[in-house]
C-alpha cells in the first residue's frame, strides 16, 4: 500500500514539473515566431543571390581559371562538415536526428577511405560526437544564437570556413542543418557548400537561355570591375549566406522541437496527476473504511 | 511597371530594406559611382563603402549608407545586396567615430596580412561612415 505523504509529494512534484514544462512550451513558442520571422526575412537576399550567382556560375563554370570556390580543388578527399545543432537540450529529437545524420555520413566517407573532419556548430552536436569521433572535431562554435542569430557571427564561420579551404584543409564541405517546416516537422538537410553546387532547377533555364524568362536573365552582363573579381567576392560572401540561412532554419527548427517536446511533456504529465490523485483518492478512502471497520467492531465487541 | 522608373531593392542578409519603384538610384560601385535609370544595360557589380541616394519625383527621397555589397542591374530593376546597410539619418556620429578608433587600434594589433586587410577596410567603412554624417 503506498504511503499517503509519499504520493502527496509526488504529486507535487509532478505538479510543479508540469508547470516548467508549460513555461517552456510557451517561451518556445514565442522563440519560434521570432525566427521564423527573421528566417523569412533573410530569404529575399539568398535568393537574389543565387540568382546572381547563377547567372555568374554558368558562364564562369566552363573556363580553366574559374575559382576553387566555384570548381573545387581537384580532389574529394578531405571533407568537412558542418554540423549545425542547438547548444541546448529538451527540444526532443532534433539533436539527435542532425547527429544521426551526421554519422551516417560520416561513417559512409570513412567507407570510402575519405578523410573527415569536423566543424561543430551548437553544443548539443559535439556533446553527442566526442565520444566516436573526437578527435576528428576541429573547433566548436557555441553561443551562436546569444543573444540573437545575426549576419556577423554567421559570416563569421563562414569565413572561417573559407580561409581553411584556402589553406588546403580539406576539399568538399557540407552543412548538416534541420530545415524548417512546421512546428512538428523539421527536415535534416545535408547541404553542399564547397564547391559552389548551383540549384538544380536554375541549371536547366541556363542551358535553354533564351526561354521566355532567359531572354533578359540570360543576357550578357557587364561586369564591374571584372568577372573574376565580382566572383571571388560573391563567392565567400555566398558561404556565409547559406551558413546564415542554415542557422535560421535550425533556430526556427530547434524551437518549434522544443515546442511540440514541451507540450508532449505537459500533456504527459497532467496525466500522471491524474492517475496519481486516482490513487491517491482511492488510498486514503481504503484508509477511512479500515478506521471506520476498525470503529465499528470495537463498538460492537463492547 | 511605370513608365520611366526602375524597380529598386535593397536587401540586407537579415532583411529586405526597401522596394520601391523610383525615377534613379546613385550607387557607389567598386570603380566609381554609377547611376541607374530605366533601361540601363544588364551589369554586375561590387559596391564600395558609400552613400546609395535615391531620386524620386526630382529630388534625392532617400539617402542610404552601405559598407559594401553587390549591385545587379537589369533594364527594369536594380537589385542592391548589401552587407550592412543604414539609412544616413541614422548614423551616430559617435558611435561612427569610436568604430573608426576601433578599427585603427585593430590595425596596429593587427598580426598578419588578413587581419591587417579587415582592419584596413573597417577602416574605410568608418571613414565613409563619417563623411556620410558630414
Amino acid at each position: 500500500m503506498p504511503n499517503l505523504k509519499d504520493l502527496k509529494v509526488r504529486i507535487d512534484s509532478v505538479k510543479s514539473t508540469r508547470k516548467i514544462t508549460s513555461a517552456m512550451k510557451m517561451v518556445a513558442a514565442a522563440k519560434l515566431r521570432r525566427a521564423q520571422e527573421q528566417a523569412e526575412a533573410s530569404r529575399p537576399y539568398a535568393q537574389r543571390m543565387e540568382r546572381m550567382l547563377g547567372s555568374l556560375a554558368a558562364a564562369a563554370a566552363g573556363q580553366a581559371g574559374a575559382p576553387k570556390l566555384l570548381a573545387g580543388s581537384g580532389s574529394d578527399d578531405t571533407h568537412l562538415i558542418l554540423v549545425a545543432t542547438a547548444d541546448r537540450g529538451l527540444c526532443g529529437g532534433f539533436n539527435t536526428s542532425i547527429v544521426r545524420e551526421a554519422r551516417r555520413m560520416i561513417r559512409s566517407l570513412l567507407d570510402d577511405g575519405k578523410t573527415v573532419k569536423i566543424l561543430c556548430v551548437g553544443r548539443k552536436g559535439r556533446d553527442q560526437l566526442r565520444r566516436d569521433y573526437g578527435q576528428m572535431i576541429v573547433e566548436t562554435i557555441e553561443d551562436v544564437a546569444k543573444p540573437s542569430l545575426s549576419f556577423d557571427k554567421a559570416s563569421a564561420i563562414g569565413e572561417r570556413v573559407v580561409s581553411m579551404f584556402e589553406a588546403g584543409e580539406f576539399d568538399v564541405c557540407t552543412m548538416i542543418y534541420a530545415e524548417f517546416r512546421s512546428a512538428i516537422s523539421q527536415i535534416v538537410t545535408p547541404q553542399q557548400l564547397i564547391p559552389f553546387a548551383p540549384p538544380k532547377a536554375e541549371e536547366g533555364e541556363e542551358e535553354t537561355g533564351a526561354g521566355s524568362n532567359g531572354g533578359l536573365e540570360g543576357a550578357v552582363y557587364e561586369y564591374e570591375p571584372g568577372e573574376e573579381e565580382i566572383l571571388s567576392a560573391l563567392l565567400p560572401t555566398n558561404i556565409s549566406i547559406q551558413v546564415f540561412k542554415g542557422l535560421l532554419e535550425n533556430a526556427a527548427s530547434e524551437h518549434g522541437a522544443r515546442m511540440t517536446a514541451m507540450d508532449n511533456a505537459t500533456r504527459n504529465a497532467g496525466e500522471m496527476i491524474n492517475n496519481l490523485t486516482l490513487i491517491y483518492n482511492r488510498t486514503r478512502q481504503a484508509a477511512i473504511t479500515g478506521e471506520l471497520i476498525e470503529i465499528i467492531s470495537a463498538k460492537e465487541a463492547m | 511597371m511605370a513608365e520611366g522608373k526602375v524597380a529598386f531593392e535593397l536587401v540586407s542578409p537579415e532583411r529586405l530594406l526597401l522596394s520601391q519603384e523610383v525615377d534613379m538610384v546613385v550607387v557607389p560601385g567598386e570603380e566609381g559611382d554609377f547611376g541607374v535609370l530605366e533601361r540601363h544595360s544588364p551589369m554586375i557589380s561590387t559596391l564600395r563603402p558609400g552613400v546609395i541616394q535615391v531620386h524620386d519625383g526630382g529630388s534625392v527621397a532617400e539617402r542610404i549608407f552601405v559598407a559594401g555589397g553587390f549591385a545587379e542591374v537589369t533594364p527594369a530593376r536594380c537589385t542592391v545586396l548589401a552587407e550592412e546597410a543604414l539609412p544616413v539619418g541614422e548614423i551616430d556620429r559617435a558611435a561612427a567615430e569610436q568604430r573608426l578608433s576601433d578599427a585603427k587600434d585593430d590595425l596596429i594589433d593587427a598580426k598578419d596580412d588578413a587581419e591587417k586587410a579587415s582592419a584596413e577596410r573597417q577602416i574605410k567603412i568608418a571613414e565613409e561612415l563619417l563623411r556620410a554624417t558630414g
